[in-house]
């Protein structure tokens, strides 16, 4: 199962974030896990978010340059040592990682993590062989 | 006693025998024109077929003008009016629109610029015993070279280390005693920060005077250099097509630059009309090459603005003086010495995919330099949804922006949609830079 990440480049200027934020917001979608990559001019926000089909469309139809990326997100323990674990699957079985983002569930005791593994096939099996709870389409939905 | 002039005859002659040389000049340059492509039809469909049509001065204008696009159009042999075998020198410069221009040299040729060029030098009061550092850039760009030989044939003790590195260029103006040197006015500002920065300043330095010119300036920035190292500063006009430096100089009174009438032919026009304009108003520059064979230019439109006064100069010189140059009738930018037409950098912009529609172009000083931003709008599109996509992105419009207009530009990706959209003609050239 991989998620659809959505990313928007956005530059450095003041209300832009909000400008994505409420356009989404106004519209009923919900962002379940986001992060800014930035450099000294422009910044790149990616982001997980309930309605992905939907969410992309609107940001086009608003003239958002933006575009989807396949990532994987998996549940682990909020506890010490949660992300270890699953780091320590991810480099014996030698899978690299692009980038990646943590979320805090507020109503479970999970956190959320998101991958962009270089080879996304590759890194799903690694961790579904490793019993990996990896995060469905259909449960970021309910989330 | 050293020579006030380097060709006294010639450079005094009273204004009937200067009009004579050009009537004489005109001829051979006609006689010349009909052998190339270009002239060869433009002039016979004028009805010119011969240079005994031409008998007095005002003939000039039965001729018509030659244009930019004409080189551009003819390029690379139409205006070569020699064979190939007697051509030692070849200068050409970068298109606006990827086709470049090219001007050909025969040894006659060189050795009569290299005159004009040494009659330029010793009218500033610069000579034989002088030591001259040369900071224009040597090339394919006729800066650097057009002095060159001019002031070797001075006697001049030439050192051609050309433009850039500027810590060199001033360990080089102490180590061996630089009394002149030719470098663009923006530059000899950097230059003079430099020096401030590196310790003992201008200690140690034996530079009385400096030749200035690619670059538009004002008087104000003429005074400010001449205070800034206590030295003099020579205005210069040329340009690729009609040679190089040298066109018109200024001589020890620094007041306009004396055209070398005998070896071009200068003309102001109005620029809508094409009509001839008197002294003192001013137009566009028109200039005739009466001292190169290989590439003979008539009635050239250098797009320049100026004027021309026939006032006596105290000097005693006899040629017309032109004004600084006041503007462009085209919208090339001068930067840092550079020639750029914004129609250059969206050439190499529009053909990179990941770009969109709008584009802009700032010009600010930074310090004595110029600084070009080239702001760009990414093209939806093509967004990959990485960020190292849009990185390599700007290094790419930068490095291909710097390889083909020679200046290092800061390039800033915008969102599409971001750059600000003028009705009708949009706006693409902001100049920030102090009007001069």
């Amino acid at each position: 199962m991989r998620l659809k990440q959505i990313s928007v480049f956005l530059e450095n200027k003041k209300g832009r974030l909000q400008d994505v934020c409420s356009l989404l917001g106004s519209n009923g979608i919900n962002m379940r896990a986001l992060t800014i990559a930035e450099t000294e001019s422009f910044g790149v926000l990616r982001m997980v978010v309930d309605k992905s089909d939907q969410a992309i469309d609107l940001l086009r139809k608003n003239d958002f340059a933006a575009n989807v990326t396949d990532v994987v997100a998996v549940e682990v323990e909020d506890k010490p040592g949660g992300l270890a674990g699953i780091l320590k699957i991810i480099s014996d079985n030698d899978v690299n990682i692009e980038y990646m983002y943590g979320f805090v569930e507020k109503f479970s005791d999970k956190a959320l993590l998101v991958f962009r593994f270089e080879d996304t096939d590759h890194a799903q099996r690694i961790l579904n062989e490793n019993g990996v709870s990896i995060v469905a389409e259909k449960d970021i939905q309910g989330l | 006693m050293t020579e006030k002039f380097w060709n006294k005859e010639i450079e005094t002659a009273p204004r009937d025998q200067i009009e004579k040389l050009q009537v004489q000049g005109l001829k051979k340059v006609i006689q010349w024109a009909l052998d190339t492509p270009f002239y060869g039809k433009k002039l016979k469909k004028s009805e010119i077929n011969s240079p005994d049509d031409f008998n007095c001065i005002a003939d000039l204008t039965k001729l018509p003008f030659t244009t930019k696009d004409d080189l551009r159009n003819n390029f690379p042999r139409g205006l070569l009016a020699v064979d190939m075998s007697e051509v030692v020198r070849i200068h050409s410069s970068s298109g606006t629109t990827g086709i470049p221009t090219v001007i050909y040299f025969t040894q006659d040729d060189v050795n009569r610029w290299s005159d004009i060029v040494a009659r330029s030098i010793i009218a500033t009061g610069a000579r034989k015993g002088d030591i001259f550092q040369n900071m224009m850039t040597y090339g394919l760009f006729t800066g650097g070279l057009g002095l060159h030989y001019g002031a070797e044939k001075v006697g001049m003790t030439v050192i051609p280390v050309s433009s850039g590195n500027t810590k060199r260029q001033v360990q080089i103006m102490k180590d061996f005693q630089s009394t002149v040197v030719h470098a663009t006015p923006s530059y000899l500002m950097h230059l003079h920060s430099v020096i401030e920065q590196s310790g003992p300043g201008l200690a140690g330095l034996a530079l009385r005077k400096t030749f200035v010119g690619a670059e538009p300036h004002s008087e104000n920035t003429r005074l400010k250099i001449e205070e800034m190292f206590g030295i003099d500063a020579y205005n210069s006009y040329g340009l690729s097509e009609l040679n190089g430096p040298g066109v018109a100089f200024e001589c020890e009174f620094k007041d306009s630059m004396h055209v070398w009438e005998d070896a071009y032919i200068v003309e102001i026009i109005d620029p809508a009309t094409g009509q001839q304009l008197p002294a003192g108003e001013e137009g566009e520059v028109v200039l005739t090459n009466l001292i190169r064979q290989a590439t003979p230019l008539i009635r050239y439109r250098t797009r320049d603005l100026a004027y021309l006064t026939n006032e006596p100069c105290r000097c005693g010189r006899t040629h017309q003086r032109l004004s600084r140059i006041t503007g462009r009738t085209d919208d090339m930018l001068i930067i840092n010495g550079v020639n750029v037409f914004p129609s250059q950098i969206e050439e190499i912009i529009m053909q990179i995919p990941e770009v969109g529609t709008n584009w802009q172009i700032c010009l600010d000083k930074d310090g004595a330099l110029d600084k070009l931003t080239v702001n760009v709008e990414i093209y939806s599109k093509m967004f990959s949804g990485d960020a190292s996509q849009i990185e390599k992105l700007r290094s790419r419009i930068k490095e291909e922006l710097r390889a083909s207009i020679v200046i290092n530009p800061i390039v800033r990706l915008h969102e599409p949609g971001f750059l600000p959209v003028s009705e009708g003609k949009a706006k693409r050239v902001i100049d920030n830079r102090p009007k001069i």
